[in-house]
């Protein structure tokens, strides 16, 4: 009876409450309250008991002891960061450029592009962690292992750093340029998504626009410049976001307070680390999205 | 005169024409040599683990061989599997993600379809929270979820018929299928986000017409709105497989135990160190294997492991592209 009585309105709003039901209930169980506990658990000092846990509130010594006492903590967070300042634009620019590249129109495009993207699949953590303990096996340190690593592109970038230095190329520029060709396979290998979005944005940029512009006389390099960078901008800023969620996702930092937690058993301060972590990430985020939002070009 | 302005405008022309020609020639030549080279880059690895699965111990001090092993076998496969206890390892692995990933589609689907055609009170609040999701690390939420799933207890329902603390489901999938199937798993606010701005993008004349021909909101979204998705469900399947497929984090989390192909290929080299001599006859004596020869063994794990993605990869590549292209993350 009460149904009836219900506007359309109401019904439409009850029908799309009744569709995002499961996402709504799995997000009030298993993400708010864990969120909210999550918060609690970096104030005390958890201990777990055979069934449940305890918790004693100690303020904020979580937080002074991840910052002034753990002997690791602050230099993998800074590690981490600056890894990413490095990798992300590096990765930005590779995919734009393989997907400008994969749009073009040229023999064997479909083989091409299945290769390009094959790293989206084989991007598994559980594999670079086997390699590496494969090759620490095989010589019996680390050191050695990543100095065999770098020996085995065969590549010497000392020459690369020569030429460039000849030139008269600031040398900061220099290093990133070198450190960019070493890690090249790495940089390939997580910019798989990226290049699949860009590719998506470039193929939704209309062909008349090129057409117009090479009848103007413009050239490939110009329209480049002029249409594809400002049409495909605002996936730049998804594309940054992505990258920098992605980089942070399987950082090494995730991986200390996942041993802070299960190896030490300090569910506290791993949970204050975490915090710690989620604020810096969402400060990157959000100063990052400021800044590239306000340069973005809107087409509609 | 005009002539012979006319005869200079030819050769203009025709110089030009040879000018755009060269340097079309040579953009694609230079393009043809990039794309050689980053496939080459990519390929690489793969390759070498191939050409080191099928090759004999023999070769592995044989400086003249490069890629192309000499004396072929099948041995170093064959005691990978033996390592890994492959088939079965492989069927367990299979249908763990097989199931999350369907569950994870199915709810994810839902949840776009709710936000992109109904406005509720709060509907663009919660869609901010789904972003929010994406966006939050999952070791912020890890600790809680741990302790959440070893005593698994909704509303408090459990204790109160049984007067116990709940049930302990670490160690099975129900973490996993729970938390997919509720749309809160992997990467799963990025799956909503695809499949929102999917939805948004179809003309809405299509459900008006079912609504006025007397299909009822869920009738009309499982026979007319999900047939027209299916570039979004592709997307979305794959990378919900692949992604599954190569987690280690919350396959270590909440089932450190279990057999999945991800959790064992994280051990496996030392699970190799640790069976290979027993394999070779040569447990108890003095003798040890030969470090090269593990690392051969590990390697063709790796490529055991990944064997299966490949596969499924030269199937559906082709609708990879096309589906993700259509599937407006351009948005």
């Amino acid at each position: 009876m009460i149904k009836r009585s219900l506007t359309l309105t109401q019904k439409r709003a009850l029908l799309g409450i009744l569709f995002i039901l499961p996402w709504l209930l799995g997000f009030l169980f298993l993400f708010v309250s864990p969120f909210v506990q999550s918060i609690r658990f970096s104030f005390s000092e958890l201990q777990v008991a055979p069934s449940g846990y305890d918790l004693s509130f100690i303020g904020l010594d979580n937080y002074t002891n991840a910052l002034r006492i753990d002997p690791n903590f602050n230099r993998i967070l800074t590690e981490s960061v600056s890894e990413m300042a490095y990798n992300v634009p590096m990765i930005l620019f590779f995919s734009l450029f393989a997907a400008t590249l994969l749009n073009s129109k040229f023999k064997g495009r479909p083989l091409a592009r299945a290769i390009f993207f094959l790293p989206v699949i084989l991007a598994s953590g559980a594999i670079a962690e086997a390699q590496s303990a494969g090759l620490i096996q095989l010589t019996g340190s680390s050191q050695i292992a990543q100095e065999l690593g770098e020996q085995q592109n065969g590549f010497d970038p000392m020459i690369l750093a020569n030429m460039l230095g000849n030139g008269g190329i600031p040398i900061w520029f220099i290093e990133y340029i070198v450190t960019a060709v070493n890690r090249i396979y790495e940089i390939i290998r997580s910019s798989g998504v990226q290049i699949l979005i860009f590719l998506a944005a470039l193929q939704s940029v209309p062909s008349t626009m090129y057409e117009v512009a090479k009848m103007e006389g413009a050239t490939a390099y110009e329209s480049f410049w002029k249409i594809t960078f400002p049409m495909v901008s605002p996936l730049i800023l998804t594309n940054v976001i992505y990258t920098i969620i992605d980089s942070f996702a399987d950082s090494q930092v995730t991986q200390y307070i996942y041993e802070t937690a299960f190896t030490s058993q300090n569910f506290g301060l791993s949970a204050a680390m975490a915090w710690m972590y989620t604020i810096v990430v969402s400060l990157i985020l959000i100063v990052v999205g400021f800044f590239i939002s306000r340069r973005v070009f809107y087409y509609n | 005169m005009s002539a012979k302005i006319r005869e200079n405008e030819a050769v203009l022309l025709r110089y030009q024409r040879a000018r755009n020609k060269g340097g079309e020639m040579l953009w694609s030549l230079f393009r043809y040599i990039l794309i050689l080279g980053i496939s080459f880059v990519i390929l690489l690895p793969i390759l070498k683990q191939v050409s080191v699965a099928f090759k004999d111990p023999l070769d592995i001090y044989d400086p003249t061989i490069y890629m192309v092993p000499v004396n072929y076998t099948m041995e170093n496969i064959k005691l990978a599997m033996d390592i890994l206890d492959y088939w079965p390892l492989l069927q367990n692995t299979m249908l763990f993600v097989v199931s999350t990933t369907l569950l994870a589609t199915a709810s994810c689907a839902l949840a776009g379809y709710g936000f992109a055609r109904f406005t509720f009170p709060g509907s663009n609040i919660l869609f901010a929270l789904v972003i929010m999701t994406i966006l939050i690390p999952s070791s912020t939420l890890m600790v809680p979820m741990y302790l959440h799933f070893r005593e698994f207890d909704v509303l408090g329902l459990v204790k109160l018929f049984t007067g116990k603390a709940g049930i302990n489901l670490l160690n099975t999938y129900w973490p996993s299928l729970i938390t997919s199937g509720l749309a809160i798993g992997l990467k799963a606010g990025l799956f909503i986000y695809i499949f929102r701005q999917f939805f948004k993008g179809l003309p809405k004349e299509i459900e008006e017409s079912a609504l006025i021909d007397g299909a009822g909101g869920l009738r009309t979204f499982f026979t007319i709105m999900l047939p027209n998705a299916v570039p979004p469900i592709i997307t979305v399947l794959l990378f919900s497989f692949v992604w599954q497929y190569n987690d280690t984090f919350y396959t270590s989390l909440f089932m450190s135990d279990s057999n999945l192909m991800a959790v064992k290929i994280a051990s496996f080299p030392a699970d190799v160190n640790q069976f290979l001599p027993r394999l070779l006859g040569i447990e108890g004596t003095e003798a040890r294997a030969d470090p090269n020869h593990v690392s051969m063994i590990v390697d063709t794990g790796i490529l055991l492991a990944i064997a299966p993605l490949i596969v499924l990869y030269l199937f559906v590549q082709r609708y990879f592209v096309e589906s993700v292209e259509r599937t407006g993350v351009v948005g």
